[in-house]
């Protein structure tokens, strides 16, 4: 009791702010706004009421529900197919990117880095109108058969992820130090065998990370892809949304809870194999 | 024969030069060291004999190959580098095969080889160790057996001793110099520390400002400087300055401010201006006044204390402050000196250098 009172009553140094009262309050409410929406609807996707709006009683009759949507399943099918190409893709053309601009001096290369970094700024919106008037514009076939009826919503999936790719393998590529690189080469290693034996693995934890940002971006995207879908390329957000414009049944957060799952186990996946983080130099 | 022959060598980054037309031979399984204060061009002239560099001008020809513009990787030389750089990703084992694995020798050779070369640097029983679990001197080990296993004709070393402590760098020192006499080949040093390169190197080369100064044995270096830099930069060094007034067979008769005239033997041409050179440990240090030519007397105005040693600055009525080294004897030898006390200092004609101002 009396060792209570004496760690209450301690003074704490300034930046041991992590032990005061009011911290512990603080973080407790942020996690329980973030958490608490999240958690709920979870709960709520076992409510046994059409409305949704007080619980009623557990039923799993909305996962059978929407399990049997075609709509829902095919439009969960589409989301999917455009995340796995736009990882594919995204993480390549970023990884090229970032190491380039790592590696590299050339001519305009701060105005080209400005460039590459642009599709991170420009509000999404804009991106999206952008994207529906170049389709439009240069007129992108949009009766062609599935997958490739998705095309336009993964260039634009794919245009505004891969800079994000970028700059977390050129950070993860910054802290890389070059004698490695020129170690391999002296022990014999041609540029293909350096990059593959020693830069590729310095760089994996970048890709990991930047594949993994490509895919959630990709995968929980509306407002870009709202753009450039049509009626036949709906994907898993944009028709939640047109259902929910109707009514919030059990339906959308079974739903929901489905996609936060996979997007948890997908993360816990990758950050597995990025665990073995390795220092560099001496 | 020359192993390594490096013949008018220069490189440049745009206006800068960073080696000056530099000409080294180096002797097959020779100890050679590259010495100078940072920014020299040691480390260029290094990475030339790597192939990390492509010379602006000139030739390097090891072992009567002309490798200016050869790749790194088809070069027979390998390095130890200033990091280490051991790859952090790879076991010890899997760091010092990694050489010949990609250059294609059998799986079971590679191994074998790697380990027999591991336990030459002491670390038989950590090859599947990471690098992480290791310390900064095991580290360097690794980095060794990972360039000898790879049987070189060459060893270059950039800076192995700088991030070890004082007490670890003696000690890899004295191995270094046991494992180029074991393994029979050619090391090529770069350092800034005249400790290292005096106490390893068979022959060293000063450089300076992107120009060699002198190539000699480390005794060489240390009693017959060719240059006022060499003197100054390899050990300490009381300069004088006097011009000559006379010249005998054998000696130069030069006139000193503080000292007069005095007869210095000296082999070649000295004329004009010059510096007379003394070593702080050939200068005696006496409370009575010596018998001998090359004297001044002062007062003590500082010392340092090295526990073997003491290092005592002397400030003479008018001239330069002299440094003199004195060995503690004794338990009192230090006691019987203190700030303020008037010391005759003298020393030998034959200790005494001529060197161009």
């Amino acid at each position: 009791m009396r060792l209570m009172i004496r760690r209450f009553w301690k003074r704490s140094d300034p930046l041991d702010y992590a032990n005061r009262l009011w911290m512990k309050l603080f973080i407790g409410t942020v996690f329980i706004l973030l958490y608490a929406p999240v958690i709920l609807m979870m709960i709520f996707s076992f409510n046994d009421s059409r409305r949704n709006i007080v619980w009623r009683g557990f039923t799993t009759k909305y996962y059978e529900k929407a399990w049997n949507n075609d709509g829902l399943i095919d439009a969960f099918v589409n989301s999917l197919t455009i995340a796995a190409f736009n990882t594919v893709l995204a993480t390549l053309f970023g990884a090229m990117i970032g190491l380039l601009l790592w590696r590299f001096r050339f001519p305009f290369k701060s105005a080209y880095d400005g460039f590459m970094a642009l599709p991170i700024v420009i509000p999404e919106i804009c991106m999206g109108v952008a994207m529906l008037a170049f389709f439009s514009r240069i007129g992108w076939p949009s009766d062609l058969p599935w997958p490739l009826n998705l095309s336009s919503i993964m260039i634009a999936h794919i245009a505004f992820s891969f800079p994000f790719v970028a700059i977390v393998v050129r950070a993860r590529m910054a802290g890389f130090n070059r004698e490695l690189e020129e170690a391999a080469r002296d022990l014999g290693a041609s540029q293909w065998q350096t990059f593959r034996d020693v830069i590729f693995p310095y760089m994996r934890p970048g890709l990991i990370a930047g594949a993994l940002l490509a895919f959630t971006l990709s995968l929980d995207d509306f407002v870009v892809t709202f753009f450039t879908s049509g009626p036949e390329t709906v994907t898993f957000p944009v028709k939640v949304y047109s259902m929910v414009r109707f009514s919030v049944t059990p339906e959308v957060n079974a739903a929901s809870t489905v996609l936060v799952l996979i997007t948890l186990v997908a993360a816990t996946f990758m950050l597995r194999f990025q665990r073995p983080q390795e220092a560099g130099g001496p | 024969m020359s192993m390594i022959s490096i013949r008018s060598l220069t490189k440049t980054f745009g206006t800068v030069i960073a080696v000056d037309n530099a000409c080294i031979e180096i002797r097959a399984n020779e100890f050679f060291a590259v010495l100078g204060p940072s920014g020299c061009g040691k480390t260029t002239l290094l990475r030339m004999l790597a192939g990390f560099e492509i010379p602006t001008h000139g030739q390097i020809l090891i072992d009567n190959h002309d490798v200016s513009e050869m790749p790194p990787n088809l070069r027979p030389v390998n390095m130890v580098f200033q990091s280490y750089a051991v790859f952090p990703h790879m076991t010890v084992l899997d760091n010092v095969r990694y050489g010949l694995k990609v250059t294609g020798v059998a799986a079971k050779e590679a191994r074998q080889r790697a380990e027999e070369t591991l336990e030459m640097v002491q670390l038989s029983g950590f090859g599947s160790r990471k690098p992480e679990q290791l310390s900064g001197g095991q580290r360097q080990r690794v980095a060794l057996a990972r360039a000898l296993v790879k049987r070189p004709k060459v060893l270059l070393l950039d800076e192995p001793m700088s991030a070890l402590d004082a007490k670890l760098r003696e000690q890899m020192q004295l191995e270094l110099a046991r494992l180029q006499e074991d393994v029979g080949i050619t090391f090529v040093i770069v350092t800034h520390d005249q400790d290292e390169a005096l106490s390893m190197a068979d022959r060293i080369a000063v450089m300076n400002d992107g120009k060699v100064e002198q190539i000699a044995t480390p005794e060489e270096l240390y009693e017959s400087p060719a240059s006022r830099f060499v003197a100054d930069f390899i050990g300490k060094v009381n300069l004088l300055d006097g011009h000559v007034v006379g010249a005998g067979t054998n000696t130069v008769t030069v006139d000193v401010a503080h000292l007069g005239q005095v007869s210095i033997p000296h082999q070649g041409h000295a004329s004009g201006t010059v510096s007379l050179a003394v070593r702080p440990e050939k200068i005696r240090m006496d409370s009575h006044k010596p018998d001998s030519a090359l004297r001044m007397n002062g007062r003590i105005v500082d010392w340092a204390y090295y526990g073997d040693s003491s290092h005592i600055f002397v400030q003479p009525e008018d001239g330069p402050r002299m440094s003199v080294t004195i060995q503690n004897e004794t338990r009192t030898t230090i006691e019987n000196a203190d700030r303020g006390d008037h010391v005759w200092l003298s020393w030998q004609p034959g200790d005494t250098l001529i060197l161009d101002r």
